[in-house]
């Protein structure tokens, strides 16, 4: 019976190999765990996780890092507002030197003081070309930065650039600890140390992060304790795990958030953006590039629609790049469809109705391929409604869809339906769209627009200190872009969050085009305040 | 009992390690190759959404410092040298060293693998026993056709109606991750509960298939003569189906574990994508579509490894198991 007792003994292997396998997952640390429901811990479901959570990769470049500050910061207007710096910035005469000077007493996470020395740190590192920062040419205008003494930084531009200011909220990262270390691979990425309101505690890669509550915050100890991003990236589990009370608060598309509005325990938050989705008309195609065909297009497209079918209503009309409701937004650009102009303008233009409906010139159909990204339905829901809003006009658009690596080259020839959107300054987003400098650059100027009256007006808005200058500069952009609608712009995206209702003073900032952890109703989680 | 062939079993291990040493250099130079020939874009795949916005001199200066534009073999000869002196280099993707990957996650996966293969076995063994003893009876076609129902469903299908039912249905099961989500630390109450869904559905898919084996071997051996000769002596039926049935029937079985560690990574994979298992896998998937060269090439190195190892295991088992097995011819 020799062979039983080895089959046994083979058993008893893999039961023991196991049992190893399941002590030494034991071995983890333990403690209590968290309950759900209480004012001074928040769940939050979001679809990404960042990939790094170093500001030198770019991680919290627009601000709200949670775990950093910048040397200003935005209120819920998104107005500056110093930070880490005393107070705003002294700028020179010329815009070309802007000074700040450093709060007193802030200390990082780990005790050491703020001083001069890590701002200039950080935004040298930054600007190495060695460092893997895809962000990196949003800080093209510094020419050098220095620190005066241990509490004024100095940067010297190589251009005068207003919205200068709103580029240094950008957070802040101690030398002492991140100095020593390969920005693009070293632990500074996954163990963050900042001067921030939260402190990370725990990265779980591809399922949450924990914070708790930096109770040496310079802007006093948040009230919320304990704050936890959980990834997901599914809307239906994430609505489903909100529902179940695993999560709090959640990012949802609109239609998802509906079903919790008889929720009596759960609010929901509309938060406006800058996100928009519109549709590139690229120069160098013989029907894309037509003037007629551009305003024809812009004519006929129904944005009224988009919003109340694609977007059940959680969005508004764009009628240019800036929302209905920014300051720099110009009003008399707001149109609505007129399929009897769009018409008109296409006979004006000699494009003559061919057997099939389409227009013809000198024998070239008003034909053209629209691509857009696969599996972004919101994209590819305006996409067929464009097509057949076009048809209406007499103009073909054919929708495809394709992945980024086929999109990215067909860019200069084909239509794409495009999303961007930058808040800020109107400078971030509009240059690097329209401008005729940067055609083709990257993703930058996708389609080459190329547009003297509008060049000459962004580099004016860009230059100019002086806010009524740069306000009609921006409104002679908008309004260049209905005369030669380069792009068609069809709708803003509002984000849709819904949230436990157990804090008080809650608000939504306007967003922009990314969003996930920085935005929403959490975007400044460290003034809540528990209700009562 | 005879004392356990040592010499003969170090002997088989150490041309098993001779033998694995060209076969990890073919494996990792055709995932090298293949990354190379992969139409993912790895500047996109590192700098994510904030790519989509970038300009050209941003995704030349990326793609300069990943150095994607050199030829793989150059990179696959770079690799090599590093990994040789115990240096796996840097995962781009996840901005960690590959080894810190590694360390963070095998653990998990090595927790979630190791239950589920061994409920798949002891269920596995029992089911098929019991489908054995009376072949055509009603329990034998039971076990039998839900073996095959299963044998045919997709893992990730049979995760995603486990989800359903388990977590979202009857809420008695968390759906995902390691532990509960508003919890810090991680406990061992916290990890076996979390553990029951992706370890069951991953047995579930790996049940019937050892069912269906032991249920054939076992079958099969109690027609054979021993069986026939036990039973003429009077022996009672439980010492005849466990002590001679199950015993020459599960000689079959036990060849087949080892190939069956493919299978089961590859299952694995699917399951932790589905619970948000913080394993092995959720890396692969990241690793594969973001071209990351070098987290790509150690964890396909430690499938293989794996696999060599799961063959190796069977054949000393069974060499230790059948007498007429010499562990020197293998």
């Amino acid at each position: 019976m020799a062979t039983t007792r080895r089959i046994r003994a083979a058993g008893a292997a893999v039961v023991a190999t196991a049992l190893v396998a399941g002590l030494a997952a034991c071995s983890a640390p333990t403690g209590g765990g968290g309950g759900g429901g209480a004012a001074d811990s928040v769940v939050i479901g979001v679809a990404s996780e960042p990939d790094t959570l170093s500001p030198l990769l770019g991680y919290g470049k627009d601000g709200n890092s949670k775990i950093f500050d910048g040397l200003l910061a935005r209120d819920a207007d998104l107005k500056l507002k110093p930070a880490l710096a005393k107070a705003l910035p002294e700028v020179d005469d010329k815009g070309l030197t802007y000074t700040y000077t450093l709060r007193d007493g802030v200390k990082f996470s780990d005790g050491e003081p703020l001083t001069a020395a890590d701002v200039v740190f950080t935004y040298r590192t930054i600007l190495d070309k060695k460092t893997n920062n895809p962000s990196r040419s949003e800080l093209d205008a510094i020419k050098e930065v220095r620190a005066e003494g241990d509490d004024k930084v100095v940067f010297t531009l190589k251009y005068p650039y207003a919205p200068f200011a709103a580029r240094t909220v950008l957070p802040i990262v101690p030398e002492h600890v991140a100095g020593g270390q390969d920005p693009n691979t070293g632990s500074f990425n996954t163990e963050p140390v900042g001067t921030g309101p939260y402190v990370l505690t725990g990265w779980s890669k591809g399922e949450k992060l924990t914070f708790k509550a930096n109770p040496h915050y310079w802007g006093g100890e948040p009230k919320v304790k304990k704050l936890t991003m959980a990834i997901v990236p599914d809307d239906d589990v994430r609505a489903t795990r909100l529902r179940s009370g695993d999560l709090d608060g959640a990012v949802l598309p609109p239609d998802l958030a509906a079903t919790f509005t008889n929720d009596k325990d759960k609010k929901t938050y509309r938060a406006r953006s800058y996100d928009f989705r519109a549709v590139t008309l690229p120069t160098a195609h013989k029907v894309t590039g037509d003037r007629a065909i551009r305003r024809a297009l812009d004519a006929a497209v129904d944005r009224r629609a988009m919003v109340d079918k694609i977007l059940d209503g959680a969005g508004r009309p764009a009628y240019g790049p800036l929302p209905v409701d920014d300051p720099w937004y110009t009003k008399d650009v707001e149109r609505p469809q007129d399929l009897a102009k769009a018409r008109r303008i296409l006979d004006e233009a000699d494009w003559k109705p061919g057997a099939d409906g389409i227009r013809v010139k000198d024998g070239r159909r008003a034909s053209f391929t629209l691509l857009y990204p696969s599996g972004d339905k919101v994209r590819q829901d305006h996409a067929l409604a464009y097509a057949s809003d076009a048809k209406k006009a007499g103009i073909e658009v054919k929708a495809e869809s394709a992945t980024w690596e086929v999109i990215e080259p067909r860019m200069k020839n084909d239509a794409v339906l495009a999303g961007f959107g930058s808040v800020g300054d109107p400078d971030f987003g509009l240059y690097t769209l329209l401008h005729s400098s940067l055609a083709g650059d990257g993703f930058n100027n996708m389609g080459h627009y190329d547009n003297p009256t509008v060049d000459r007006a962004l580099d004016t808005g860009r230059r100019s200190q002086d806010r009524a200058t740069r306000k009609e500069a921006y409104a002679t952009v908008q309004r260049a872009l209905v005369a030669d609608p380069g792009y068609t712009f069809l709708t803003h995206l509002d984000h849709v969050y819904v949230l436990a209702d157990r804090w008080d003073g809650l608000t939504t900032q306007l967003e922009p085009h990314e969003h996930g952890f920085a935005s929403g109703p959490w975007w400044n989680a460290e003034t809540w305040r528990p209700k009562k | 009992m005879s004392p356990l062939p040592w010499g003969a079993m170090a002997r088989l291990v150490g041309r098993r390690a001779l033998f694995a040493v060209p076969v990890l250099l073919v494996v990792t130079f055709g995932v090298f190759a293949i990354a190379a020939a992969s139409p993912f874009d790895p500047v996109k795949a590192y700098g994510g959404t904030a790519v989509l916005g970038a300009d050209q001199e941003t995704l030349d200066r990326l793609r300069t410092n990943l150095g994607v534009d050199e030829p793989f073999v150059v990179r696959w000869g770079r690799w090599l040298a590093g990994a040789l002196t115990g240096d796996l280099g840097q995962s781009a993707v996840l901005r960690q060293p590959v080894a810190q990957v590694i360390g963070e996650r095998l653990v998990w996966s090595t927790l979630l693998c190791a239950v589920a293969f061994a409920v798949a076995v002891v269920a596995g063994t029992l089911l098929g026993v019991l489908a054995a003893r009376r072949p055509g009876s009603w329990t034998d076609r039971t076990v039998t056709s839900l073996a095959y129902v299963l044998e045919a469903a997709p893992v990730f299908w049979i995760a995603l109606l486990a989800v359903w039912l388990f977590a979202l249905h009857l809420g008695v099961l968390p759906a995902a991750g390691l532990t509960d989500t508003a919890s810090e630390q991680v406990t061992a109450g916290q990890v076996a509960r979390h553990l029951v869904l992706p370890a069951g559905v991953l047995a579930v898919s790996q049940l019937p298939w050892f069912t269906l084996y032991v249920r054939q071997g076992v079958a099969d051996a109690l027609a054979e003569e021993p069986v026939r000769g036990a039973r003429a002596r009077g022996l009672g039926e439980r010492t005849v189906l466990l002590g001679h049935a199950l015993r020459s029937g599960l000689l079959p079985v036990l060849t087949l574990i080892g190939s069956r560690v493919p299978e089961l990574i590859t299952g694995a994979l699917l399951v932790e994508s589905v619970f948000s298992w913080p394993g092995i896998a959720a890396a692969t998937v990241e690793a594969a579509t973001a071209v990351d060269f070098p987290l790509l090439a150690a964890l396909t190195t430690l499938a293989t490894a794996a696999v060599l190892a799961g063959n190796l295991l069977a054949d000393l088992l069974y060499g230790l198991i059948d007498p007429r097995v010499k562990l020197d011819d293998m």
